[in-house]
Order: structure tokens, then sequence, then C-alpha cells
């Protein structure tokens, strides 16, 4: 849409030359250091790499759309787990049985409605109460998480149903169902971002709200849709997810929305709001996921990978502002 | 004037706040097809009846009325679909969009499926841009336009609509004169379209330039319209002070005593260079110029704020560099800032913390901060100042303009400074503070401080000071003694013009 | 006349809200079960929140500052595993200083970071949480940590022990409480910590080195996290990885229950310590009549967005959010 300058372009490109990078040391270092036998840049390890990045994936897209608004939401996690209770739980309540197979798509549904709906709930007080979205869902992830643990304390939820684990283990063109559940929502959501009013709007409500609120933009509507996208996603995730594991412990999920941001600041969505890009968060992802399997590809304890992660995100931060730093003479305030 | 039809007219607007009555009774006739200025201290209610106007505020009573229709302005989206358009003072501007998205901010052409037709949009936007003559394209990141540019994105907006009235509030501040005349065409071609004009600025010759009959506020309350023709700056300046301009000089100067602050050759990449001037104790230095002529900056630069890249400061002969606030403090250089309410104060804070903050590591009761000794100081700055305040107790977000301007002085006072810079002393008081801050900078060189005032007002600066150091676009252009120093060659010397008189 | 005091009313219910809600709590399940105030429930109460409250002080700081602490988490199992380890190596009067010197040079990591360097709090301390968890799990290889010989060390003392009658975890965060409400509330550090967070550009102009202050609310974070730490191990004598997983968020609830406002500026210990009993004791009334643990959570979620909104509501003078 808009010209890019060599700055926009580094930054946008940043994150893709992060990924490029990985893949050249793994695969260098691989060769030296793994233990099996198979290259990194192997088809299947890459097919893997997509769908294992689903389920965060789907959700960090939402949260990059929350963030563009100028809004955070912590609550992701819990209504994850919460979505995921209603889907498993749904499929033996006495009134759906009989429906035999049709029971999937109503549980699919009602999990995807909880989701909207707990969304739509943060949104509202976040519109409505004109408290900070931080503090509202950093609430609701208690709020909702206590929810999670009414439904059958602390015992996980399992209904394994055979025809959704082999929906969800199908491949299709080679790519696994939770993989085009991915690509999906990115291209849904970089439409939505790009090409309509609500998601111009949307950005401009993140840029200068007061700008937006003075050209007549109705800020807190927008800002409820957005919520109700993430709550969306949630749900999806989770119907990706359980879809397949088919049990669901009240604890899942917790540190979602920690794992989600981390996903989106480094594909360079600006924590103030205004700028950001869903590809951008899609290759944040990637990156993400691709330094899980390749550490453990060279042979690194599974435990380095938070260190390195937290590392980078940090560096991430240190270098975008060194990118952006003004001339020399500014304000040391 | 080519209809008798007024364009808009406002009639008694009353709009009151807390503790304030901001607009008291104030009508306005805007005619089709001319430029009328509003004119009005700081404080004096132009921009709340803008804002009543534009749909930013409701009004308690009065009617607005378009065309002699009497309307509603519910929001500014109302008002603009009603022919009033708005341009911010303050740029509104979404920086991470396109030009087009932001001329169409909140009213974006529509595909189906709520799309945003594109071809549509920069069509239209392109339009409007060839008219204004500008520079860049639809598709271009606002961030990354000049300030000007920016401005002139925010003129694009008014011609979106079919405007009837087009309100401009300060719209030459942050312009260079090839802009300015710019701005000035597209406001005739305005004119010569029958759209009513509405022109808020404090700049007299752009007032004389352009207007056709000028409005006056004082104190929230209507003085009259004039003819533009038919005035003069004098007239104006009496309905808008409600008295004669003390325009005395200062001409009893204090004791004169050694330099305090000598600066030689100070550069500061594009905001400054080669600022040459010195300070003596007793003595009050004006700086005068239009904003960002750099002066500022230059006080920045001596609080430690800014690194100087050349150039050479002398604190009473000594060569010394200052690298940060603490040091400035430390070396007797205190700065009561430009921007009161963002530097100078902790608003949430009491008014005793607030005066205390620079020196609450000095003020040891063991372990802890003396209280007493803070209360003292405050109590000894309330009297000498004459700060109104119910007690220290009182959050300093809750004084009245004047009041708080006076506890950042009493916090800097308190400090007993070698030097003290004052950056716009008096900008949005009142005029009884006014006169009284002016008096305390005078009683402050007269007990031995040497006294920086930087000010963008020409009375203050030439009521106050003893010596006027001119800038234009970060260079000095002249020093005046106050003997020497008149209004012409005061206005000449920051437009540029270097006199061939000059000393 | 009238409605002045009507909306002063308004004014102080919503400013000591949480207060009010406090007392009407206690009332209420004092009414339904009358062991709630007996003394030994009421320690009880408190020895339960000391952990979650020590770590509440430290955050206290930083929030006043203007800025987020999410690390406290991972960094309190960090110190857990730490001192549990080295308490098997090098005895327990070496292991905890030593744990106590970890724990602050990364809080101190942290606050060079957000301080010094200025980068973003938020995401600092979210990096931090996830690279402090990742380096706790490279310390223990991510196996559980146990004193071999729990009977044959004093380091028990800290978690379970008592003096006067009086559990030391309460002792302990009375103490941390008293000390750092008087550094907040007396101390020229304290007064520029509320300038910071009040202003930072004009604490920065009344020469307030705002760099050193923000390192220092780290420091001091980090510090309480050491003690929560302290106490963990030595109540528990052994720990997982992610013993301190998820407490960030809680803490924080503590804080913002207690008062202090996300952007800086306001907020005292005392209102804390509030804040973090008003949790303690709602989980424990809940309990008390009946209800699981898990109710506490639907509660807190509404009383952390009632508190808030209550105190957005009296300062703007309306109830209702002016956004359209």
């Amino acid at each position: 849409m808009n010209t890019l300058n060599t700055n926009d372009l580094l930054k946008q490109g940043a994150i893709w030359g992060f990924i490029v990078l990985e893949l050249v040391f793994f695969t260098v270092a691989g060769k030296y250091l793994s233990l099996s036998q198979n290259a990194f840049m192997d088809l299947d390890n890459m097919l893997l790499l997509f769908k294992q990045s689903a389920p965060i994936g789907i959700i960090a897209l939402g949260m990059t759309v929350i963030m563009i608004n100028g809004n955070i939401d912590l609550s992701v996690g819990a209504i994850f787990a919460l979505c995921a209770v209603v889907l498993l739980d749904s499929m033996s309540w006495p009134f759906l049985t009989g429906l035999g197979d049709w029971v999937i798509p109503v549980s699919w549904g009602l999990a995807l409605l909880t989701g909207v709906v707990l969304g739509a709930i943060n949104g509202l007080i976040v519109w409505k109460t004109g408290v900070d979205a931080f503090i509202v869902t950093l609430g609701a992830m208690l709020g909702y998480r206590g929810l999670v643990f009414m439904f059958n304390g602390e015992q996980p939820t399992s209904h394994l149903n055979w025809t959704l684990v082999d929906f969800a283990e199908a491949q299709f063109l080679g790519l696994h169902t939770a993989t085009w559940f991915l690509l999906g929502v990115a291209v849904a959501l970089w439409l939505l971002m790009t090409r309509t009013v609500h998601g111009r709007n949307a950005y401009a409500i993140g840029d200068n709200r007061e700008a937006a609120v003075n050209a007549g933009i109705r800020v807190g509507p927008h800002m409820m849709i957005n919520f109700m996208i993430i709550g969306f996603l949630a749900g999806l995730s989770a119907v990706v997810f359980y879809s397949e594991s088919g049990s669901v412990n009240p604890n899942d999920g917790s540190l979602y929305e920690l794992w989600a941001i981390t996903a989106v600041v480094l594909g360079g969505t600006k924590l103030t709001g205004g700028s950001g890009s869903i590809i951008s968060t899609l290759g944040g992802v990637l990156a993400i996921q691709l330094l899980r399997k390749g550490l453990g590809h060279i042979g690194a304890d599974t435990e380095t990978v938070n260190l390195v992660i937290g590392s980078i995100l940090i560096a991430v931060l240190f270098l975008d502002r060194q990118l952006n730093r003004k001339a020399k003479g500014e304000l040391r305030t | 004037m080519t209809s008798f039809t007024p364009a808009l007219r406002l009639q008694d607007i009353v709009k009151t706040f807390p503790g304030v009555r901001a607009l008291d009774g104030v009508s306005l006739t805007v005619l089709p097809g001319e430029v009328h200025a509003l004119m009005g201290e700081n404080g004096a209610g132009k921009s709340t009846l803008m804002r009543v106007l534009g749909g930013v505020l409701q009004p308690n009573s009065g009617r607005i009325l378009i065309g002699e229709e009497p309307t509603i302005m519910a929001s500014p989206l109302d008002a603009k679909s009603k022919g009033v358009v708005f341009i911010h003072q303050e740029l509104s501007l979404a920086e991470e969009l396109s030009v087009a998205e932001n001329v169409y901010l909140g009213e974006l052409p529509r595909k189906s499926f709520g799309r945003v037709d594109w071809d549509r949009l920069h069509e239209k936007t392109a339009a409007i841009l060839d008219k204004l003559k500008v520079g860049f394209t639809p598709q271009t990141r606002v961030g990354d336009l000049s300030l000007a540019n920016q401005q002139m994105v925010e003129i694009a907006r008014a011609l979106t609509v079919d405007a009837k009235a087009v309100i401009f509030d300060e719209p030459t501040a942050s312009l260079t004169d090839a802009e300015k005349v710019v701005l000035f065409d597209v406001i005739a071609d305005l004119k010569a379209r029958g759209v009513g004009v509405i022109y808020i600025s404090h700049r007299m010759e752009e007032i004389f330039h352009m207007t056709d009959r000028i409005s006056i506020l004082r104190d929230g309350q209507y003085r009259g319209t004039l003819h533009t023709a038919e005035t003069s700056e004098e007239e104006l300046t009496q309905l808008m002070i409600g008295r004669k301009l003390d325009l005395s000089r200062k001409i009893n100067h204090a004791e004169v005593g050694a330099v305090a602050l000598e600066v030689r050759g100070l550069s500061c990449g594009r905001l400054y260079s080669d600022v040459s001037f010195e300070v003596r104790r007793g003595e009050v230095l004006g700086f005068y110029g239009l904003v960002g002529a750099g002066r500022t900056e230059v006080a920045e630069t001596l609080f430690g704020l800014r690194d100087p890249d050349a150039g050479q400061i002398l604190l009473d002969g000594e060569e010394v560099r200052i690298g940060s606030p603490v040091e400035a403090i430390a070396r007797g250089i205190s700065l009561v800032p430009e921007d009161r309410k963002g530097q100078g104060l902790v608003l949430g804070m009491n008014c005793r913390d607030n005066m205390t903050l620079p020196q609450v590591d000095d003020l040891k009761a063991g372990p802890f901060v003396a209280e007493g000794a803070e209360i003292a100081i405050f109590d000894q700055y309330r009297d000498k100042l004459d700060i109104r305040t119910p007690g220290w107790r009182q959050k300093v977000g809750n004084l009245s303009g004047g009041n708080q301007q006076k506890i950042v002085i009493a916090k800097w006072l308190s400090m007993h400074p070698n030097v003290l810079i004052v950056d716009e002393p008096t900008r949005g008081i009142d005029v009884g503070s006014k006169s009284e801050i002016h008096n305390l900078i005078r009683d402050l060189a007269a007990n031995g401080f040497a006294v920086i005032v930087i000010s963008s007002e020409m009375p203050e600066v030439l009521h106050v000071s003893d010596r006027i150091v001119a800038m234009h676009h970060g260079k000095v252009i002249r020093t005046f003694t106050s003997e020497e120093v008149t209004e012409e060659s005061l206005v000449q010397a920051i437009s540029g013009i270097v006199a061939e008189t000059a000393a | 006349m009238a409605e002045m005091t009507k909306r002063d009313v308004g004014q102080f219910l919503a400013r000591q809200g949480i207060l009010v809600a406090f007392v009407i709590f206690i009332i209420g399940f004092t009414l339904a079960n009358q062991r709630f105030l007996a003394v030994d429930n009421v320690l009880g109460v408190i020895r339960s929140s000391a952990i979650l409250g020590v770590m509440a002080l430290g955050v206290t700081f930083v929030v006043i500052s203007g800025n987020l602490d999410l690390s406290v988490g991972s960094m309190m199992s960090f110190s857990t595993i730490v001192v549990l380890d080295l308490h098997d190596k090098i005895g327990p009067s070496l292991a905890i200083p030593a744990m106590f010197a970890m724990t602050m040079c990364l809080g101190a990591l942290i606050g060079f970071l957000v301080g010094y360097l200025k980068l973003n709090s938020l995401i600092v301390t979210l990096g931090m949480l996830s690279a402090i968890h990742g380096l706790t799990l490279t310390y223990s290889g991510g196996k559980n940590m146990d004193i071999a010989d729990k009977e044959g060390t004093w380091f028990s003392l800290f978690g379970q022990g008592s003096a006067l009658g009086i559990p030391v975890p309460i002792l302990m965060f009375a103490l941390l409480a008293a000390l750092l409400s008087l550094l907040l509330a007396k101390t020229a550090f304290g007064r520029k910590v509320y300038a910071v967070g009040g202003n930072g550009v004009a604490a920065t102009f009344s020469g307030i080195r705002r760099a050193r202050v923000v390192f220092l609310t780290y420091v001091i974070s980090s510090f309480c996290v050491a003690c929560a730490g302290l106490l963990q191990a030595s109540r528990s004598m052994g720990s997982q990885n992610t013993v301190g997983q998820g407490l960030e968020l809680e803490v924080l609830a503590a804080v913002i229950l207690g008062g202090a406002s996300l952007l800086g500026g306001s907020g005292t210990v005392f209102k804390t310590v509030i804040g973090v009993l008003i949790l303690g004791f709602i989980q424990n009334g809940l309990l008390l009549v009946g209800l699981e643990f898990y109710v506490q959570y639907v509660v807190t979620w509404v009383i952390i967005i009632l508190a808030v909104w209550l105190d957005i509501a009296a300062n703007r003078g309306r109830l209702w959010s002016p956004i359209a």
C-alpha cells in the first residue's frame, strides 16, 4: 500500500533474514553436531515445523491485530484452555451424543462461540469502563482460568473421537490440517488488516487515538471486534490442537499469552500500536519454532531454548532502538 | 462579501468547566467568502470556542446556526458533515498511515464487504493534493513527511467536504515562508469559493495581510468585531488585554556585576550554530525569536540536556563541560522549562515535594528526608512569591497555571542558582500573574542573579530585559541593549534581516 | 451542597473502595464461618500469602516508577532452585548469600536494560521471564531439587519456624514491609521513585538520575524475590523448576488491587500489603465457606476490574468511559 523506504524494508525483512540465518546455522552446525542422520532442512521436518507452530501461531496472529490496535491481551491462554474444555466436554453432553459424528461441528461451534464470547466480554469491559486492556485481560486471565477449573476441578478433561483425530492428522497437498488453518488465518487477517476499513481504522486507532476519535472513528466497537477476533482465534487454536490430542489439563495454555507476544514483538509490531504486520508475525512464529527445533537438532538441551528466545527478544528490542535512534544532539530525557 | 446570509453564526455560547466560566455568552458571525480572524490572549477562550464549534465540546447554552439553520454539533464528524472543518494546531495525524488514509480518516471509501476502495481513495486524494501544489503523493507515509507537509495533509482534510466554514488554528506556527505563501493561496482559494474562514493567530502581520474582519475575546467574553482595514495593532492589543500595553522598557539597570556565564561559538547539529553571548550578575538577558529559532535548545544545552558539537561554555570565567542536569545544578545553573506540565512539574505530587525535588538529597534528617526543612522552604517561597494554595499537601495539578509556574520558579530559586534560565515564563498564564512574574524576574536580577529569559512575546522581552539576543534559524542575528532596541529592528532581526545599522 | 456531599461520598467510596470491600468481605466471611477471624486462621492466611506478598513489595517499587516486572515468577523459581542446590553443596550459611547475590545480579541486569538502556520494561521482563526460566532449567538439568538431609539442617527455620508464637514468614513479610515502607515514604530515594513514575521528564529536568532510580527499583525487586525464594525453599525443602510460574501476574494483580497505577507515580507499600491480604483472605474465606480454590480466581477477576474501574471513574467524574 505504502511506498516503502529502506528503513521499513530493513525492518520488515529483518525477521525473514533471521529465519534464513537460523536455517543456515542449523544446517551447517547440524552436520557436525547432530546425533541424527537426517538433514535439518528435511522436507518432513519443515512440514512438521509448520504444524507445531500452529497453536501458538494462530493466537499470535490475533495478538498482532490487538497490538496494532494499541491493546494487549493476557487472557488468551485461559481462553484457549476454556475453549478446549468446552470442545472436549461438550462431546459427551447427553443431548449431543445422539448426533453421532455430527457432534464434531456442533462442538467446534460451541468452542469457537466460547472464544468469541470471552473476547467480547474483555472488549466490552475495555470499551465501557475505560480500564486499560492490560489490567482487564490480566484479571480475565485469572477469572477465565477459574472457569476452566469449574468444569472438572483439577482433573483433565478427555474425549477422544477418532474421526476427529483422523481429520486433524490428515494432510492435504502435503500440509497438515493445522498448517492449513495457520496459513488460512494468516491470509484472512492479512486481508482484514490491509484491505478493509476495519483494519485500517484499527491501525489509525493504535497510531493516534485522539486523531481517530476526532475523525469520528468509533474506537470502542473496533476494539471490541478485535477482542472478539482474538477470542475466536484462541478458540480455533484450541480446536486445531485438541482435536488431535483429545485431552486437556486445566493448566494448559498458561504462558501462551507471553509466547504469542514474544512472536509478535519479534515480528516487529510496535508495542504502542499503529504499526505491525501479520506476515511479519508469521515470520516471528516460525523463527521461534525453528529455534526450538534447531537447538534440539544440534543436540543442545531443550532447556536452553527459553534462554535463547528470551535473549533474542531483548536483543531485538535493543537493535530496534539503535536503528530508530534520533540524530545526535537529541534531548536527554 | 458575496452574500448577506452568514455562513455561520454562534449565539450566546456559554461553556463552563468545574470552577471556570470558559465562555461567557460569546457570539460570532462569519460571512461566506470572508476571512475572519479570532484574536485573544492565551486562555481567552479561543480554543474552547472552536472546540465547541467543531463538535468536540458541547456548550452549556447558546446556539450554533449554519446558513441560519440552528444545528447541534454532536461530534467532530457531525460538524464536518455539516460543513465545519477544524484544522488542528497540534497535528492530529496517524504517522504510520498513508497521506490518503489520513486525509480521509474516519470516512474511507468502501467497496463490498467493508473493503477499502483504494483506487477511489487515491484518485480523490490526488485531486486535492493537486490543488495544494504539494510535492508528495497520496501513497506517501505521513511519518516520512516534514512538519510543514504534515500540516498540508491536515489542510487537505478540509477540502474533502463541501466546507461552509474552515477553522485554521495557528496554521503557520511550523511553516517556512515559502510554505506560508502556499497556505495563503489555499485560504484565498477557499475565500473565492465562498467559504467562511476562521483564522486564529497571534501574528499581527498575518492578521493584517489576510483577514477581512477581526473578533476579539478576552477572559471568555466577546469584546467586539472590527474591520481589519479600519483598525490598528494598538486598538487590537488594547481590546485583547483590556488596557494599554505596558511597553515600558527596563531603564533602571541594577548594579551589573561580573560575567556569570559566557558562551562562545556553541553549535548543536541542525538546531543552532555558532551561538555566542554573555550574561552578567544583576542582568536580565532576553532571548527573542520565533518558535523553532533554537532558543530553547540553547537553554537545554546549558542545562546539560543536549550535547553540543562545538563551542565553549564558561562559568565565572572557567570553561566547563555540562553532561547532565545533575552537573548543571551542581554548577549553579537552573532552568525553568518551557513546558510547565510536561517538564516542570510532577502534577500528581504535592506542592512541597515538587518544590524541593532537586534538593531532596540534601535535606536529610538521619536516613530520612527532613520534612520540617522542606515545609520551611515551601512556606518561605509561598510567602515570597505569593503562591495561592490551600497548603503544601495540595496536588500541583489542581493549581492554576500562574501558581503552577510560581512553584516551578520557587523550585529553582530555592536552589540559589548563579544563573537562572526562564523559558517562556508566562505562557498560558493570566494577565495578573504575568506582571507579577515579570516583576519577580526583575527583582531577581536586582538581587544579583544572572537571569536569562526566553520568550516569544515581544512586550515581555522588552519589558524585562537589559539586553536582548535576537535569534533566527539557529543563529544569533544581533544583540541589542534595551536603549537601542526598537520593535521594528527586533522584528527584522528575528525574521533574519540584518539591519544595516547593526552595532 | 447536598449534591457536593453526595459526590464526595462517591469519591471516597471509589478511592477507598478497596478497603471498604475488604471490610465487607471480612464481616461476611466471619458471619458465614466463625473460624474466619480466629487467630490461627488469620495467621495461617498471612503466612500463606507471605511469599506472594514479599514479591509484591518489590514490584510495588517497580510499578510506582512507571515500569513492569513480569520476571519475578521465574526469578523466584531460579532462586529457590539455586539455594536448594547450593545448600547440599556448600551448606546453608554460604548458600543463602550466594543465592541472594545471583538473584540480585539478574535484577541488576534487568535494571540496566530498562534503566540505562531505556528499553521497554514489558518486553525486557517478558524476555527475562523466558530467559531465567531457561537458566533455571539449565542449572538444574530439568530435575527437581531436594535437600538430602531434611532433618539435619536449620534451613527449615525460614519457612517453617516461628518466633514469639508468630511464624517466621509472617515476621519476614512484616519486617520487609515496614522497612520498604519507610524507604518509599520517608527517604529521598522513595521521593525520586514517585517523581520518576509521575513524570519522568520532569524528574530529569529536576536533576534526578532517572536511570539510576529505575535500576535500583529492579534491584530492590530482585532482593524481594530472593527473600521469597528463600521462604519457598525453606518451606518445602525441595522444589520443581516451575514453582514460581504464573506468580508474576498474580503479584501484579495484588499491586494493582492495592491501588498502584500502571502509569506510575502512585501506590504505597501499605496499600500493596492490603492488596495481598485481600487476595489471601478471599481465597481462605471461600475455602472456609466450602467453595473450591478456583472460585477465588473468578472473584479476584471481578474485584480487580471493579477496583481499577472505580478509581478511574472517580478521577474522570463519571462511571462509564466517554469512548464512542
